[in-house]
């Protein structure tokens, strides 16, 4: 069954008819075609597909889409605005926060969160922030620098 | 035109902080993974899995799932009779299983339908009857006397049994003062890449040609097997490989999902697109397998080996896949970290009821690498010696070839040692931190690429097309499958190096069998070396052409034309020479398109020993890596926490630092995660850590900083002088994170993963035994 849902998805407001029972990952990634919102496990395992709803990071494979009805969500492709990275995309990509990339869209947007409420976190809170957030790939070394840097606003060094 | 005013060139590529070239596109989300691609009229691919462990297939009726509406196509182990695997000797594997399933969970039917739920549908009306055997989970109950035997051509259920012996091992062991025999036991591993195994086919009936785009990183491979599976011409089959969420080794397979994502398409006639589960995923495996270990060391009492005596055995699950070369990787890499005058190895590859393991990062020599330096580090401490020094006793003198026939070039494991025991505070901390917390020490090394191919075509082992047209791009043509590892950045360092050029001048074109050449594939870590060295090669050569299509269009003789960057011409004060675009045009005058091909071939001389499996191991150069792990254990609960990682790796020249220390961070961790949280577990024989809760990937929390020591040995064989960077930091994890709990609180574990329940139940040992010796009286005692 469908209905229709009005939700405001990177800043634009939507009307889509969207079937009840869709989680909020599959109307992203099907509907929208926002692919770069990315499932990595069977239901609020690995972080991979965090996206922001009124700035709060959410797990957007366990999370319905009729349940965001009238919120703003926020994927990685809003980030880059102007033609310009985001200051944690360009720290992430200069100080190699992403190696094969999988969870890189999850794991800015629950960077983002963290900075918004916090502008300049200690290890222990970015690390915090993350730890629902699985990489395979890094060991979390250069993501917790990517966004330590991204949060002092350095240039690479 | 005249020359640029600075006309020296500096090394301007290699050893920079690369960032990726296809980083941005990581980063704001564009890069399209396999599951992300648009798939407009794409059939919904699901599998139906064994719901048994062992047993014959007695009847397959698809009758009603045909009828469920939605449904355009169900197909069976009958409608592919065709056995697949990258081993010519181990292809006794089938897309979906024919008259007999060996573990849970592996495929036997697969349905196309319109949509999920039509397909779930489907599924759920397929009748199999089954009529079950015994089965073994564990190797040693496969090996029983009475088993019955997976497959009829593999008694004992022994996949294969190594015996190798090398130099005088009795006589090693009565030079020894000191021998020491220990049993270790590793759990299962596995790679969990964060990317769930995907496929998308498109069979076209018309011209029947297939196209497959698949989680992999043997894209040639899967090119080969599809044409075998679906009885096609190679010719019409294509292989694209699109960005890949990481793979360790899980996906140098060919994998079932993907040749049955094909078959599908083909029994469809259209496209279908296939999106395995993340339990799916787990239980397509192929990790590392469930390991025991007996190890036994001779050492003088000044600390030098005299023999090592070792016995494996690998519980290999359902299909051999690579498990051959796993078992014979555990004892060939013996060799080749230490001088080590006799070894004796015996290793056993057993079939089980379990998924298929294979090949994951540091294949096959982690856990007995582990086993070997947990002994080491055991044994200085006996013999009151430093273990850094004891290493820095046994010492190769490279270069060197081992008693298995490996030959070390490049050496850079002293360097490593010295490294480690700096930066970590070695000497004054070691044995002096407060109970609680330690220090320890692991060394490991690995293979830059695997000098034998697997397929012996004669062909080199690495290919890599450079074309250059009218508007002097320089499109860079190779078949290395990038996985996040940064294997399109190596390539194109390398040309840009070579030629001078900007890298916006540069593309990748990388793992389409339509445009690309051919390549074995991102394994054995030997992108970096072979790829890299035939990107040397055709850089080179496209040097050369410009150079003499400059000389030809001044009239100049070609000796004195020299490339400095994107000039070509005469270095003296007249000047003379030409633009890059200049000189791509002077080149394309009457030859038109330019392509070069650059070609590296490992000399026989690098293809290990003589005997039998003697070609694996042998390399055209080793990675050394040594780590130190400070780690504080919380003696109540039993849990470990490490502090701090010091990881020393030697990977020759690197090429791009940031991404050799992204690697070895990434070694070190995964290596920190074997040994204290991961384990494959089997609840009444059911896989039951199939889901990332379960099996525990460490977190962010979880994760020390990893501090790394590049160690620069310039090998002579590399691009450059590099090495490999991802492997040979894994397997020394293990060890350091052992002794270090030995320095913090006294225990030798020789069980991994490291649990609390384990560590616990060793210090209640622990704390029983200091009781029995020192009983009541004991509080008198003055220390």
């Amino acid at each position: 069954m469908k209905s229709m849902l009005r939700v405001t998805v990177n800043g634009r407001v939507r009307e889509d008819a969207v079937a009840e029972n869709a989680v909020l990952a599959t109307y992203l990634r099907e509907e929208l075609g926002l692919t770069g919102t990315k499932r990595g496990c069977d239901g609020g395992e690995c972080g991979a597909c965090t996206v922001l709803v009124d700035g709060e990071p959410v797990l957007s494979c366990i999370t319905l889409a009729h349940s965001v009805a009238g919120r703003a969500v926020e994927t990685i492709e809003s980030m880059a605005r102007g033609g310009r990275l985001h200051r944690l995309q360009k720290a992430f990509h200069e100080r190699l926060g992403a190696q094969c990339g999988y969870c890189t869209p999850g794991m800015i947007m629950a960077a983002e969160a963290l900075l918004r409420r916090i502008p300049d976190p200690d290890e222990r809170q970015i690390r915090e922030a993350l730890a629902g957030n699985l990489c395979r790939c890094t060991g979390y070394v250069k993501i917790v620098e990517s966004v330590r840097a991204a949060a002092a606003g350095e240039a690479l060094a | 035109m005249s020359a640029p005013e600075d006309r020296t060139r500096p090394e301007a590529r290699i050893g920079r902080r690369q960032p990726l070239i296809d980083g941005v596109d990581k980063v704001t989300g564009r890069a399209r993974y396999t599951a992300d691609l648009p798939v407009e009229g794409a059939w919904v691919g699901r599998l139906l899995r064994s719901s048994i462990s062992h047993g014959r297939i007695v009847s397959v009726d698809t009758t009603a799932a045909r009828e469920v509406p939605g449904v355009i196509a169900v197909i069976t182990g009958q409608d592919c009779p065709f056995s697949y695997g990258v081993l010519p000797i181990a292809m006794n594997e089938y897309p979906l299983a024919r008259d007999r399933v060996r573990y849970r969970g592996e495929p036997v039917a697969a349905v196309a339908a319109e949509d999920e739920a039509s397909a779930q549908a489907a599924l759920a009306a397929i009748r199999i009857e089954y009529e079950p055997l015994p089965a073994y989970f564990k190797a040693k109950k496969a090996m029983a006397p009475k088993a019955v035997l997976l497959h009829e051509d593999a008694p004992g259920n022994i996949v294969r049994s190594v015996d190798n012996d090398f130099g005088d091992v009795e006589a090693g062991f009565e030079l020894a003062d000191l021998v020491r025999e220990r049993t270790f036991h590793y759990g299962e591993a596995q790679h969990a890449q964060m990317e769930l195994n995907a496929a998308i086919a498109e069979f076209d009936p018309e011209r029947g040609h297939v196209t497959v785009q698949s989680t992999t990183q043997v894209p040639y491979y899967l090119h080969l097997m599809l044409a075998r599976c679906l009885d096609m011409d190679p010719s019409r089959v294509r292989v694209v490989k699109p960005f890949i969420g990481g793979g360790f080794g899980a996906r140098v397979e060919v994998l079932n999902f993907e040749l049955v994502c094909a078959l599908l398409a083909k029994a469809a006639q259209g496209r279908v697109r296939m999106v395995l589960t993340r339990e799916e995923t787990f239980l397509t495996h192929r990790g590392r397998p469930e390991t025991d270990v007996r190890m036994k060391l001779g050492m003088t009492r000044d600390g030098r080996l005299t023999a090592c005596d070792c016995e494996v055995l690998q519980r290999g699950g359902a299909y051999s896949g690579y498990g051959i070369i796993t078992i014979l990787y555990s004892g060939a890499l013996l060799h080749a970290l230490y001088t080590l005058p006799a070894v004796r190895y015996k290793g056993l590859r057993v079939y089980t009821n379990t998924p298929p393991c294979g090949a994951m990062r540091g294949h096959g020599t982690v856990d007995v690498r582990g086993a070997f330096e947990a002994l080491l580090d055991e044994m200085a401490d006996e013999l009151g010696i430093d273990s850094i020094d004891l290493r820095r006793r046994n010492l190769l003198a490279a270069p060197a070839v081992t008693p298995n026939g490996l030959r070390v070039e490049s050496y850079g494991l002293p360097q490593c040692l010295d490294w480690v025991e700096q930066a970590s505070g070695w000497r004054e901390r070691r044995g002096r931190l407060p109970r609680g917390r330690g220090l320890g020490i692991g060394c490991s090394h690995f293979v830059s690429g695997a000098s034998k191919p697997i397929h012996r075509t004669g062909e080199p082992h690495a290919v890599v097309i450079l074309k250059v047209g009218f508007d002097a791009a320089v499109t860079i043509l190779t078949g290395a499958a990038e996985i996040g590892q940064g294997s399109s950045t190596v390539v194109a360092q390398t040309v840009a190096e070579v030629l001078g050029l900007d890298y916006d001048r540069l593309r990748v074109v990388a793992s389409d069998s339509a445009v690309t050449p051919k390549d074995n594939g991102s394994y054995s870590s030997r992108v970096t070396l072979m790829v890299g060295n035939a990107a040397l090669d055709a850089a080179r050569r496209l040097r050369d052409v410009l150079a003499s299509a400059t000389a030809r269009k001044l009239d100049l003789p070609v000796g004195e034309i020299q490339c400095m960057g994107e000039w070509y011409g005469v270095n003296d004060s007249a000047g003379q020479g030409l633009t890059f675009n200049e000189a791509v045009a002077a080149a394309l005058e009457d030859a038109g398109e330019l392509t070069v091909k650059g070609t590296f071939t490992c000399p026989k001389e690098y293809q290990g020993g003589k005997h039998r499996g003697g070609a694996v191991g042998g390399t055209m150069g080793f990675s050394y890596a040594a780590n130190v792990v400070e780690v504080s254990v919380d003696e109540i609960t039993g849990r470990v926490r490490v502090e701090k990682v010091w990881a020393a790796l030697d990977c020759g020249r690197a090429l791009n630092p940031l991404a050799v220390e992204g690697q070895a961070q990434g070694a070190a961790w995964m290596g920190l995660g074997q040994a204290l949280y991961e384990e494959g577990r089997y609840q009444d024989n059911t896989p039951f850590a199939v889901n990332l809760i379960d099996y525990r990937v460490p977190t962010a929390l979880d994760s020390p900083e990893i501090e790394v020591g590049i160690i620069e040995s310039i090998d002579p064989n590399g691009p450059f002088g590099a090495k490999e960077a991802s492997e040979g930091g894994v397997a020394g994890m293990l060890p350091a994170i052992a002794d270090a709990i030995a320095d913090a609180v006294g225990v030798r574990l020789s069980e991994m993963p490291i649990t609390p329940e384990r560590l616990a139940a060793a210090l209640d040992r622990q704390a029983a035994e200091h009781a029995r010796a020192a009983p009541a009286t004991s509080g008198e005692e003055v220390s």
